[in-house]
């Protein structure tokens, strides 16, 4: 044991205490700004602070007292740390508001800087379209624009003497009897799907496609058609009815209604027609006394394409045993679901390329 | 095909329903509506009257008249009149006030030419059944006063416009489409070519069919003593003008109504002018013929013609010739009801460029059975409504021809539809068809195949992969009428239409898993998409180009895009070309949007291009559809096409970055358009290497080839100022064109380590000389740093005094790190050291201010 100074230390005196905390606390509430209060915690809470300096003066107190300075000191300490922090956290508020009032912008500011791109609807629609069917199961095939007649028209049943072989309706590469056309339809990757895959075959095939129709409203020489084809054992007219049912809803919605009728292809048999209900008159036109339709010229249905069970012939021409497999196939045209889809009005402008016209249609459609 | 319905009516027992009503059923059977045309509905208080006084009145422009005309009533009317084909007496149609004629005109009691007019005499125009009349429509004296002229000639019709499918020839005739509603009503069909045919006797007039493939079938009757100047009677002309035919004389119209009604062409000769036997046979070279429509025709070797010794007559099915057509003095007339090929007729009429009602029919199939029964038809129309009399003899030519059998297990219809029908129903819906059907397999039928559709397989390797076998096996004869049925599937489709497409149940097939989008598939959609959030815009234009374009293009002489492929008929003889590149497109979007207000442009477009390939072959053979080609015959077919390769083309013009209130904006430059291909190529996972070219369209100075390791895919920069002028395109024009299908497919990425110890960066400035390409100051840079190096980014460059005439000074930040330690100074000093040493070796670089 050491010996210590009997001697009464002055700064640990309560009332020299009581005072120092209570002018650190006058000090810290008067402080008016963030740069103030870091003096005022300098010089009320630094290592030379009163408290700091009375803290430093226990060890001469006898033993018996010291616990009771230490208590003291602590207290007041604690008073003095908690004014700080308040008064800390009141300045920053005051401060940030100031600051952030004055930092003020016009957030209304336009900010077109970049550029905006998109991509064609016709594009993203096709994207759609496959996307529907890959989640069936179908795989997307392709094939080549510049085709061989044989796989655009006689592997498809498609007879040398049809009128859609003549050069009103087709066109020819090089002379009209190169064997080469610019292809008709989506079809003719059907004929190459079966060569080249294994059995069953779902795919489904968009593309662009060629006629020799002139540029207006509602034809254009370049199109764009999705051919699906399905080849299985024991698939029947139901199975192609339920797959188009499903497509129309993907496309149009739920409670789209859709009418399945017969019509004539070479490349299947039996073969039909999906209609859907005019989107506009909702079939109303079509009965005596109510106003014409547009959209479905009063017929109160609109073509949306061609579909049938894939014609053995076609099958035999492809190597596919039509007493085994047997399947179906169809065909939409995608400018036409477009403009069904889109309200699109006028089949020009989705040739002409003016960016008016595809901005609003983003990344999907 | 126009349907009047009072006509179709007359042969079957259809309910009281309406018109939309037998469309519907009509159209679910096939026979779709393409519009209804209402007659006479509202056409109402129009009576008989005489004319029984005449007053002209004088001082107008034209003759009018005030007649007194007797409607039954106590009065006689007052009706003025501006016509004068008619005299006291005659018997007239009279609109009384409150009528309303077609058109919703409406008659009103008026004074008009200073006297009352109490109605209108009306002429065949104004009642709506014909297009124009030169008069007043003239009624039977007899015709009772007073009575309502709609009902007296049945005026009040519907017409169904219905879109016949070229496979049912059958259904262009009201006896058609009579018994397609007689099935879908489920009532009795009446067949108006059931006729009771006299016994002939003897030959009307010699001929023979000289090609059996051509004709099978010629039938000749004979009227003589017929009243040329006989006029068709007014319900003939109402039910032609209806059913959207023009009535021209009765000769003509009698052989237009019997062709409409039964679905028999018939052709009329003027027997006087025939000369000699008549022979029906293919054309021989350097042969001609004047057709009705006064143009001479050369005929080509396998028309189909009529004939007689003074050469062609007529191309048969088709239009006839000249030289024997009915006139106005015709007093003997010669029908010809035939059974022409259908494909031969086809073949003529595009040949020719003739389409008539009658190759329509032919071309779609005619009943073979029906050639003596229409012509008598005929003759009987002729003479009850022309006078004359009928000649008692026929001529029948005819080849042998047997009769076509499908054999089929009668479950076939079900298992193609997947519904069940009874045996009962299959059998039942095929005779409605007109099928005569019997159990088991039945014999082959002996005889020749007459102009047969060319659907008809009877032997051989086709047939019996056509065949279906299975249990409960029915033989099918179909129709006469109906040449389309040859294969098992059209006798399921029968079945399945007249049960009704709409009684399908809607099934989803059990498709096994897929194997989703392919790599490539995947690529070009986010190539895509990453080019549009990089703010390009995609187009899709056509992909003709002319020899304009390749010469914008300035294409050197021999550039292979000069190989195009060339269209026979193309839209426009400015672009017979397949584009070689897809700038033309693009660029001309771009002047049009240009055109439109739009300065600040970046477009896209993906898709492909033809690349004809020096030596292949001209032609693609048609292969065989009776089995699977070999392989390699499909691969001559592949050899014969053009390369398509997938491309991706941009351009871009103006501000790329816009100015506004910020300041100002950047304008589009060669460095975005090969930036646009660094965008694919960081999609397709692939680092491009940039070198510099000089490629047409690109500016020689301004042009980057692009290269995926060592294969070029493209080329990007400024365009050509000469390609800038030819197009019209805004100055300093950039473009970019990538073959995407040279990319190949990405392998998936490796996880990088990430290290967690401090970057140390270093900077450096390089003096080189200034046509170095800083990419390989760059590569020199990369290759002397060593692994630590963790990326090298160029930010300045400096082409000032202090750099030194000639050369240039490049600052590059180097950003160094170790996988597994902080790095200590002298290992990055080393680090860099090596990489200014190696970039002095291999492209002279020295450090700046040493």
């Amino acid at each position: 044991m050491s010996d210590y100074d009997p001697v009464e230390v002055t700064p640990l005196h309560a009332d020299e205490l009581a005072r120092a905390e209570a002018d650190a606390l006058a000090a810290i509430s008067s402080a008016a700004d963030l740069d103030e209060l870091k003096q005022v915690r300098l010089a009320h809470a630094g290592d030379r602070s009163p408290i700091a300096l009375a803290n430093r003066e226990i060890g001469a107190l006898p033993p018996a007292a010291r616990a009771e300075a230490g208590k003291r000191i602590g207290s007041a300490r604690k008073a003095i740390g908690q004014a700080l922090a308040v008064r800390q956290t009141e300045l920053e508020a005051e401060r940030d508001a100031r600051v952030l009032v004055e930092e003020t912008v016009d957030v209304t500011l336009p900010w077109d800087r970049a550029p905006r791109g998109a991509r064609h609807p016709l594009t993203t629609l096709q994207e759609r379209i496959a996307d529907c069917f890959v989640a069936m199961g179908y795989e997307v095939a392709e094939g080549p624009e510049l085709e061989a007649e044989w796989f655009n028209f006689d592997a498809l049943n498609i007879a040398p003497d049809h009128p859609a072989r003549s050069d009103h309706d087709t066109f020819f590469v090089e002379s009209v009897k190169s064997g080469k056309v610019l292809r008709t339809q989506t079809s003719p990757v059907q004929i190459r799907a079966l060569l080249e895959r294994p059995l069953p075959v779902y795919v489904i095939s968009p593309g662009k496609v060629f006629r020799t129709d002139e540029l207006d409203a509602t034809h254009t020489p370049v199109f764009h058609q999705v051919e699906g084809l399905a080849i299985d054992k024991g698939l029947t007219m139901a199975h192609l009815k339920g797959t188009l049912d499903r497509f129309a809803e993907v496309m149009f919605g739920e409670g789209i209604t859709t009418r399945f009728r017969p019509n004539y292809f070479p490349f299947t048999e039996p073969s039909a027609e999906m209609d859907l209900r005019c989107f506009v008159c909702r079939g109303a036109s079509s009965l005596p006394g109510n106003p014409p339709c547009r959209t479905c010229k009063s017929e109160g249905w609109i073509e949306w394409g061609g579909c049938g069970m894939v014609n053995p012939r076609v099958l035999i021409a492809c190597g596919v045993d039509p007493s085994v497999y047997s399947g179906f196939a169809f065909g939409m045209g995608i400018e036409r679901t477009l403009m069904f889809r889109h309200n699109a009005e006028d089949m020009r402008d989705m040739v002409e390329g003016d960016i008016r016209f595809t901005l609003p249609f983003g990344m999907e459609v | 095909m126009k349907v009047p319905l009072s006509w179709l009516r007359e042969y079957v027992d259809l309910p009281p329903v309406t018109a939309h009503e037998i469309a519907d059923k009509l159209t679910a059977a096939g026979l779709k509506l393409e519009a209804i045309a209402s007659h006479g509905h509202d056409l109402k208080n129009v009576v008989v009257g005489q004319v029984i006084e005449i007053e002209e009145l004088t001082g107008f422009k034209k003759p009018i008249r005030h007649c007194l005309v007797d409607v039954g009533e106590a009065e006689p009317r007052e009706i003025v009149c501006g016509a004068t084909n008619f005299a006291v007496g005659a018997v007239v149609p009279v609109a009384l006030p409150g009528a309303v004629l077609p058109g919703g005109f409406e008659i009103a009691s008026r004074k008009t030419y200073g006297r009352l007019s109490d109605g209108m005499i009306c002429s065949e125009a104004e009642l709506g059944i014909a297009e124009s009349s030169p008069g007043i429509l003239l009624l039977p004296a007899d015709t009772p006063l007073g009575t309502d002229v709609v009902g007296l000639l049945g005026l009040r019709d519907d017409v169904l416009e219905l879109e016949i499918t070229p496979d049912c020839g059958y259904a262009l005739s009201i006896r058609g489409v009579a018994r397609e509603a007689a099935t879908a009503f489920g009532v009795p069909f009446r067949d108006p070519a059931a006729l009771e045919l006299p016994v002939a006797e003897g030959v009307t007039h010699p001929a023979e069919i000289g090609d059996p493939t051509a004709c099978d079938r010629f039938v000749l009757r004979a009227v003589s003593g017929f009243d040329p100047a006989a006029e068709s009677p007014l319900w003939m002309r109402v039910r032609l003008t209806r059913a959207g035919m023009r009535p021209v004389s009765l000769a003509v119209d009698v052989t237009n109504y019997v062709m409409l009604e039964l679905g028999q062409p018939l052709h009329a000769f003027d027997r006087n002018t025939v000369q000699g036997g008549i022979v029906v046979r293919r054309a021989q070279p350097g042969e001609r013929l004047e057709t009705l429509d006064h143009v001479t025709r050369e005929l080509a070797e396998d028309d189909i013609l009529i004939t007689d010794d003074s050469g062609v007559i007529g191309l048969a099915g088709t239009m006839g010739g000249l030289s024997t057509e009915i006139s106005a003095t015709t007093t003997d007339i010669v029908i010809e009801a035939a059974h022409f090929s259908a494909t031969g007729v086809a073949r003529m009429s595009r040949r020719h460029n003739l389409v008539s009602e009658a190759s329509k029919r032919f071309e779609r199939g005619v009943d073979r059975e029906l050639p003596l029964a229409a012509s008598w038809r005929a003759v009987q129309l002729l003479t009850e409504l022309g006078g004359g009399v009928a000649e008692p003899g026929v001529t029948h030519a005819q080849a042998d021809v047997a009769p076509v059998s499908i054999t089929i297990p009668s479950g076939h219809p079900a298992r193609v539809a997947g519904v069940p029908y009874s045996r009962q129903t299959v059998v039942a819906r095929l005779l409605q068809v007109g099928c005569r059907v019997v159990d088991g397999v039945a014999e082959a039928a002996e005889g020749g195949r007459g102009v047969a559709a060319t659907g008809v397989v009877t032997s051989g390797d086709l047939a019996a992969k056509l065949a279906v076998t299975g249990d409960d096996l029915i033989t099918v004869y179909p129709p006469s009428w109906r040449p389309d049925l040859t294969d098992p599937n059209d006798l399921a489709e029968e079945v399945i239409r007249l049960e009704g497409y709409d009684a399908l149940p809607s099934t989803l097939p059990g498709a096994p898993a897929g194997a989703g989008l392919t790599e490539t598939q995947r690529l070009r959609r986010r190539v895509g998409r990453a080019l549009a959030l990089s703010g390009y815009v995609e187009v899709l234009s056509y992909p003709f180009i002319g020899a304009r374009d390749l010469d914008h293009l300035q294409l050197p002489a021999d550039d292979a895009r000069r190989r195009a492929t060339r269209l026979v008929n193309p839209l426009s003889e400015d672009e017979p070309y397949m584009r070689t590149t897809l700038l033309p497109g693009l660029l001309k979007t771009l002047v049009r949007n240009v055109g439109r207000g739009f300065t600040d442009l970046a477009l896209f477009e993906t898709g492909l291009v033809y690349r004809p390939g020096a030596d292949a072959p001209e032609t693609a053979p048609i292969l065989t559809v009776e089995r699977r080609p070999t392989d390699e015959e499909l691969a001559v077919l592949t050899a014969a096409l053009p390369e398509q390769p997938v491309r991706v083309a941009a351009v871009l013009a103006g501000e790329f970055e816009r100015s506004g209130w910020w300041g100002q904006g950047r304008a589009a430059t060669w460095a975005d358009a090969i930036e646009a291909a660094r965008v694919i190529a960081r999609e397709a996972g692939v680092s491009l290497d940039i070198r510099a070219d000089q490629h047409e369209p690109w500016h020689p100075g301004r042009c980057a080839a692009l290269y995926a390791g060592d294969v070029l895919v493209g080329h990007a920069g400024e365009l050509h100022p000469r390609v800038v002028e030819a197009y019209g395109l805004p100055r300093r024009t950039a473009a970019m064109e990538l073959e995407l299908s040279r990319l190949a497919a990405p392998a998936p990425a490796q996880t990088p380590s990430i290290s967690a110890y401090p970057v140390a960066t270093q900077d450096v400035a390089l003096i080189v000389p200034a046509d170095t390409p800083v990419a390989s100051v760059e590569a020199a840079l990369v290759d002397g740093a060593g692994d630590l190096l963790e990326s090298v980014r160029l930010f300045d460059v400096y082409e000032g005094a202090q750099a030194g005439e000639g050369n240039k000074s490049l600052a590059y930040t180097l950003r160094f790190r170790a996988p597994d330690r902080t790095l200590t100074a002298d290992e990055i000093a080393a680090a860099r050291d090596a990489a200014v040493e190696t970039a002095a070796a291999q492209v002279g670089a020295r450090l700046r201010g040493v």
